[in-house]
């Protein structure tokens, strides 16, 4: 049976660029899905298209059991949507702009009205009720656009990016709300830059890059499938890294990066995937010292989203948002693709 | 899902938010105003209609053509309003709810069209202290001065359809407000609003007088008993009332149309 959230084959493009080639999706009921990569992968389009927003070029997608092509009206009664802008209006006051977002779902005036109340409570917004969102701070804007969309208690929500730009205090604060929310039986599908927001809030993660997902599973199973630990050093002397290099080679299993030894000049740190735990790295430490290599710092690590990111898609999550941000896929009027691309260079 | 309902409730969003930036409602009545002002006392004494040069025939004949070419000015507030929207992601946010789709479109036309009456009648205010006197050169009553300015807000409503459509096509506020406002001007002058449309070269005569704006211009003078009615008789000058109401109603239906044919598919 599927999922919440279910693709199948999404196809979208945009002039030359392939925005979706393919994107197959499916979330189970209650769960949360990460969707991972790049700006300019095609997360964005596909939020669009599974909310109604955008249609595909090909493909199906049903959501809370709705056909989106068939019946969009239908879904957008059972989804929320929390865009990538804090979507209030911000002559508008926090609980106005929450009860005409309830008259919109089709609410009665008076019931909107006690809607609004409630979610301004529980949004830690009941004091700044009456407002204007104009003299909100960013994470502020933020809870109310995501009351916006939790208006109706929807089954299905869409988060894009809900934490960009944020500051790590309003980041860990929205991380809250959306984990209650997911304890209380929502379904989410959740868009992100940032690998530790998939690993922090996902159940499953889809890597998306260049409009195809190209892996998915558990965050562990992901890490696991990138390959175990990995021994860093930080050495005493820079003239010391090619003595270090020579010992940690040897340790070097097949994984991230075939086995080498990278190293980073400016830090002296040297990086290499082993396998063997903590018991290999007193024999790493032993055969350091037995050259006469001082070292400042040493640890096993496991790998994070980050390394998986890398070696599926041959380079880093930053570098690549900073190179395509201006001209993907996803790119929407005005100066909003200058924002984008700032924030992902930050 | 009831348009009327969403519509509503849209046009009270964007009333709210007008009244909470007054300066707005502010700018948009000093340009009129200076215009009769200017108008009136500048070019006043060098004008003539219907061979008259009297300054007091022209402030009388020139106040239709400011009336109209204020409700017009509605357009770019319209198409700023919406590309706006636009940009802070507020229409993406309407999209995915469960609502009618040119509801969005008709409360923000719906406000805007509160906005021109209030304009429009704190303008005919100024226009009476300075002289303006209905019936001043044929005879009028109550009815038919209401009946002019109705026609007046139907224009000004219709315009505001074609700034939906500009401020759904254009990238930001600033195009929509400058894009709304640019081809006013020649639409706005190449008529009989502030000159006797027979003192214009005889080429450009026939573009004034089958200009949708001057329609409603002479429609005002004729209902006003206001001097310098247009004597050609091309069929919007000697029928003007019905010719303003077609172009109007007509404009109403092409550019709705075309605006929440391109609401449904904005972004994409």
């Amino acid at each position: 049976m599927p999922g919440a959230i279910y693709a199948e084959g999404l196809v979208k493009t945009f002039g030359d660029v392939r925005a979706l080639d393919g994107v197959d999706l499916d979330v189970p009921e209650g769960t949360v899905l990460g969707l991972l990569g790049p700006n300019g992968a095609g997360k964005t389009t596909a939020v669009r298209v599974l909310t109604t927003l955008l249609q595909p070029d090909s493909g199906r997608a049903v959501v809370a059991g709705i056909d989106v092509l068939e019946d969009p009206d239908e879904v957008r009664r059972r989804i929320g949507l929390s865009g990538q802008f804090a979507a209030v209006d911000e002559y508008l006051t926090g609980r106005e702009n929450l009860q005409m977002v309830g008259q919109l779902y089709q609410m009665k005036a008076k019931d909107a009205k006690v809607r609004a109340d409630e979610l301004l409570e529980r949004f830690n917004l009941a004091d700044a009720a009456d407002r204007t969102a104009k003299t909100y701070s960013g994470g502020m804007r933020r809870r109310l656009d995501l009351a916006a969309a939790l208006v109706v208690s929807p089954p299905v929500m869409f988060m894009d990016e809900p934490t960009t730009g944020l500051d790590p205090r309003n980041r860990q604060g929205l991380w809250e709300v959306i984990k209650e929310l997911v304890a209380g039986g929502t379904t989410l599908l959740l868009t992100t830059q940032y690998l530790e927001e998939a690993d922090h809030l996902a159940h499953d993660i889809c890597v998306v890059d260049r409009g195809k997902v190209i892996a998915r599973g558990t965050s562990d199973q992901l890490k696991a499938q990138t390959g175990g630990e990995r021994v860093e050093v930080v050495v005493h002397e820079s003239g010391m890294i090619g003595e270090a290099r020579g010992v940690l080679a040897r340790y070097g299993i097949e994984g991230i990066g075939h086995g080498e030894v990278s190293v980073e000049d400016h830090t002296r740190k040297l990086t290499v995937p082993v396998a063997g735990g903590a018991k290999l790295l007193a024999e790493v430490i032993r055969d350091l010292d037995a050259v006469g290599v001082e070292i400042d710092d040493i640890g096993l690590r496991r790998p994070t989203l980050d390394d998986v990111f890398i070696s599926l898609t041959g380079h880093a999550a930053e570098r690549e948002a900073e190179e395509s941000g201006g001209s993907d896929g996803e790119s929407r009027p005005g100066g909003r693709d200058g924002t984008r691309v700032k924030e992902a260079a930050e | 899902m009831s348009t009327m309902n969403d519509s509503l409730v849209i046009a009270r969003r964007n009333l709210i938010r007008m009244s909470r930036i007054p300066e707005m409602i502010l700018f948009g009545l000093i340009q009129p105003v200076m215009f009769v002002i200017l108008f009136t006392y500048v070019f006043g004494g060098s004008m003539s209609v219907g061979g008259s040069t009297d300054p007091d025939v022209y402030k009388n004949f020139l106040m239709a053509g400011i009336f109209a070419q204020t409700v017009t000015f509605a357009t770019a507030g319209a198409g700023a309003g919406i590309a706006d929207d636009m940009h802070k992601g507020l229409i993406d946010r309407f999209r995915s709810l469960p609502m009618a789709r040119g509801a969005v479109l008709t409360g923000r036309t719906l406000a805007d069209l509160v906005q021109t009456a209030l304009t429009l009648f704190v303008l005919a205010i100024v226009a009476l202290i300075i002289g303006w006197r209905p019936g001043y050169a044929a005879p009028t009553n109550f009815g038919k001065v209401m009946a002019g300015f109705a026609l007046l807000l139907l224009l000004g409503y219709a315009f505001t359809w074609i700034g939906a459509l500009i401020g759904l096509s254009v990238r930001t506020p600033e195009a929509a407000t400058s894009g709304g406002l640019i081809w006013l001007f020649p639409v706005t002058f190449i008529s009989n609003a502030f000159v006797d449309s027979s003192n214009l070269p005889g080429w450009l005569q026939p573009v004034a007088e089958w200009n949708p704006f001057s329609a409603t211009v002479q429609a005002c003078r004729k209902l006003f008993g206001d001097p310098g009615l247009s004597p050609s008789d091309a069929w919007p000058m000697q029928y003007p009332v019905w010719a303003s109401l077609i172009y109007s109603v007509l404009i109403v239906a092409v550019f709705r149309t075309l605006s929440v044919r391109k609401y449904r598919r904005a972004n994409g």
